[in-house]
């Protein structure tokens, strides 16, 4: 089997003297839809930050396609064919879809004082994009406030892999969503491991983990709490280590098994 | 071959059924409310006021201060664009007539090196704003309104310090046109252009002329000309290039166009440079329109810029808006500022018209930006 495209071995982040993640391994393989769950503070979003680039680790070691890495900005992560979709950072509403899709990596053409952004080309880009996703884009010019929140995420995602990712961190993109724009976002990422890029998902919702996930890893208190493979792991067991077990199954419990 | 072509051309046909209205279309441009106003305010002008004042001269009349006032709502309108604002430029256009009247009568230097230096020292003082904003994190609104009281104290010291004493600096006009060199620059940022063309126009009875048989417009104003120019820059820029998309992006969302890999510092400290040089682009045409400089050169204006560029459809959160949008809203401006004295109105209606025209191009852009936008 060819090297993982992303391998975090024994990550350690430090701001001053709180010690946010301590010794976190997680490995990423194409074609994998690699599930981070834990609850809040659990250093979920400090550890894709050192992946993406926004932090660098205080100790530990990033490989990408087997070869070691060591990121100073997002844009070396990015360059290196890992893009992250922020949750709610992704896109600006005031601008059309095409110029949010292109934004930072805008094609031009024409000589210098007459260069301009290619935006016939760009909107063709966008339509069929778009279309290949299943989102029915009216017109590109329009602009993404006007879409839903799924959509949105199904923009950002598709913008990821049309630029050539290779690894997608995905940052809780369905925890802001309703049911079926939930599917939309999970039968997109479904998409994506299909055509072999591997993804990073990260929610604290198991049965969104459950659904789309091929390794789970549970992180706690900047730990991991190990690895779990598809159908080695109920989506129980998942919640109570997420959770610290014991309270969880209490309230669950109490209101009649439904948290 | 042929049959792709078809192919081609019957998608792009299909796909343009599916594309918006051309009613949502338009009420997608930023630019709407500035293009109504400018029609509402025409339309009153021409039923109210003397029709000399939509003859050609009349026309030059109104565009002139309108061209004064448009070069700063550009700047001001790529800054909004930007998400910051800038309430120094019309201090920086009395700081930057000093600049250049101190350069050319002072010193004594050769006009162009005098313009540069100008235009750079400007852009300097952009930095600078630029730079504070961004690495303070404060808002630019205070940052700027800081630079508004700095600068024009610096304009009153340092005039008195340029002239020994007095707050007004003259004698630019002969100090700016004595070398052949100088007489060249000055014809491209004083007077007026295409003075043969409009002799002509005259002649042929195209255009109203005296009774003695002179034009009574002899050229157009070169300060219309650098307004129309820049106008168009700005537009190209902000709407079709990659530094346009980015000043967009910029003030959207900041955080998310970093993510996406734009440089958010340097466009927006660019945007500061170019409000800036704009500043100073007004500050030269109009010391040498008139050839002296004083310390009350701008006053209020950059309130008025601002009030030009929320007309033309810019946001004050940022994001959204428009060059030529600003443009035209200062040509309303001008067309108010002017029309009233072909009219029996008060001149001094004149404020009284800039804060209800503000109340209501906020009021009209927040309902287009929540329809277009589909925000709730």
């Amino acid at each position: 089997m060819s090297a993982p495209i992303v391998e975090m071995r024994d990550i350690e982040k430090h701001f001053g003297s709180v010690i946010a993640l301590a010794g976190v391994s997680v490995t990423v393989n194409a074609g994998e839809v690699h599930c981070l769950l834990g609850d809040n503070g659990a250093g979920k979003s400090t550890f894709i930050k050192v992946m993406a680039g926004v932090h660098q680790a205080t100790k530990g070691e990033m490989l990408v396609d087997g070869k070691t890495v060591r990121f100073s900005s997002p844009r070396g992560a990015l360059d290196a064919g890992i893009a992250t979709v922020y949750q709610d950072l992704a896109m600006i509403p005031l601008m059309s879809v095409t110029r949010n899709f292109f934004m930072g990596r805008e094609p031009v053409r024409g000589i210098w004082p007459f260069r301009h952004v290619d935006f016939d080309f760009c909107d063709r880009v966008t339509r069929e994009e778009m279309h290949r996703i299943g989102i029915d884009v009216r017109d590109p010019g329009q602009a993404v406030g006007t879409l839903s929140g799924g959509e949105r995420q199904c923009v950002a995602i598709s913008r990821a892999v049309y630029f050539g990712a290779k690894a997608l961190i995905l940052d809780e993109p369905t925890s802001a969503l309703g049911v079926r724009q939930t599917s939309m976002v999970l039968k997109y990422i479904d998409m994506v491991r299909k055509k072999g890029l591997a993804v990073v998902f990260i929610t604290h919702n198991v049965r969104h983990a459950i659904a789309v996930g091929d390794r789970f890893t549970v992180l706690n208190r900047g730990r991991t709490l190990g690895t779990a493979l598809r159908g080695e792991i109920s989506a129980e067991e998942l919640q109570d280590m997420m959770a610290g077990g014991k309270e969880l199954a209490e309230l669950s419990d109490e209101l009649g098994g439904t948290v | 071959m042929t049959d792709q072509n078809t192919a081609v051309i019957e998608e792009a046909r299909d796909e343009r059924l599916k594309q918006a209205s051309f009613l949502t279309r338009l009420m997608r441009r930023p630019e709407l409310g500035a293009v109504m106003g400018l029609v509402i305010v025409a339309g009153f002008f021409m039923m109210v006021a003397n029709p000399v004042m939509f003859e050609l001269s009349g026309v030059m009349n109104f565009l002139a201060p309108a061209a004064q006032l448009g070069l700063l709502a550009i700047g001001a309108s790529l800054l909004m664009v930007g998400g910051e604002f800038d309430l120094s430029v019309g201090s920086m256009v009395a700081f930057a007539g000093l600049i250049f009247g101190a350069c050319v009568v002072t010193i004594g230097l050769p006009l162009p090196a005098a313009i540069v230096l100008t235009l750079a020292f400007a852009a300097a003082m952009g930095f600078v704003n630029g730079q504070i904003v961004i690495h303070t994190g404060l808002p630019s609104f205070i940052v700027t309104l800081a630079f508004l009281f700095i600068l024009r104290g610096l304009s009153l010291v340092g005039l008195k310090w340029a002239t020994g004493g007095a707050t007004q600096l003259r004698g630019v006009r002969e100090a700016a046109t004595d070398t052949p060199l100088d007489a060249f620059f000055y014809e491209l940022f004083a007077g007026e252009a295409f003075e043969g063309l409009f002799a002509w126009l005259a002649a042929n009875d195209w255009t109203a002329k005296f009774p003695n048989g002179q034009p009574k417009v002899t050229g157009m104003p070169v300060e219309i000309l650098w307004f129309a120019a820049i106008a168009c820059l700005a537009a190209f820029l902000l709407t079709r290039t990659r530094y346009g998309n980015w000043i967009f992006a910029s003030g959207g969302d900041a955080n998310a166009a970093r993510n996406s890999g734009v440089p958010v510092r340097r466009v927006k400290t660019s945007l500061f440079m170019v409000t800036a040089a704009c500043a100073a682009l007004v500050a030269i045409l109009t010391v040498l329109d008139s050839g002296s400089t004083d310390a009350r050169r701008g006053f209020q204006k950059e309130f008025e810029a601002i009030i030009a560029a929320v007309i033309g459809g810019c946001l004050l959160t940022g994001g959204y808006g428009s060059a030529i949008g600003a443009a035209l809203g200062a040509v309303i401006f001008g067309m108010v500022l002017i029309g009233l004295t072909y009219t029996a109105i008060d001149q001094d209606w004149y404020l009284v018209f800039l804060g209800t025209m503000l109340l209501m191009a906020v009021f009209f852009n927040n309902i287009i930006r929540k329809r277009v936008t589909g925000e709730r």
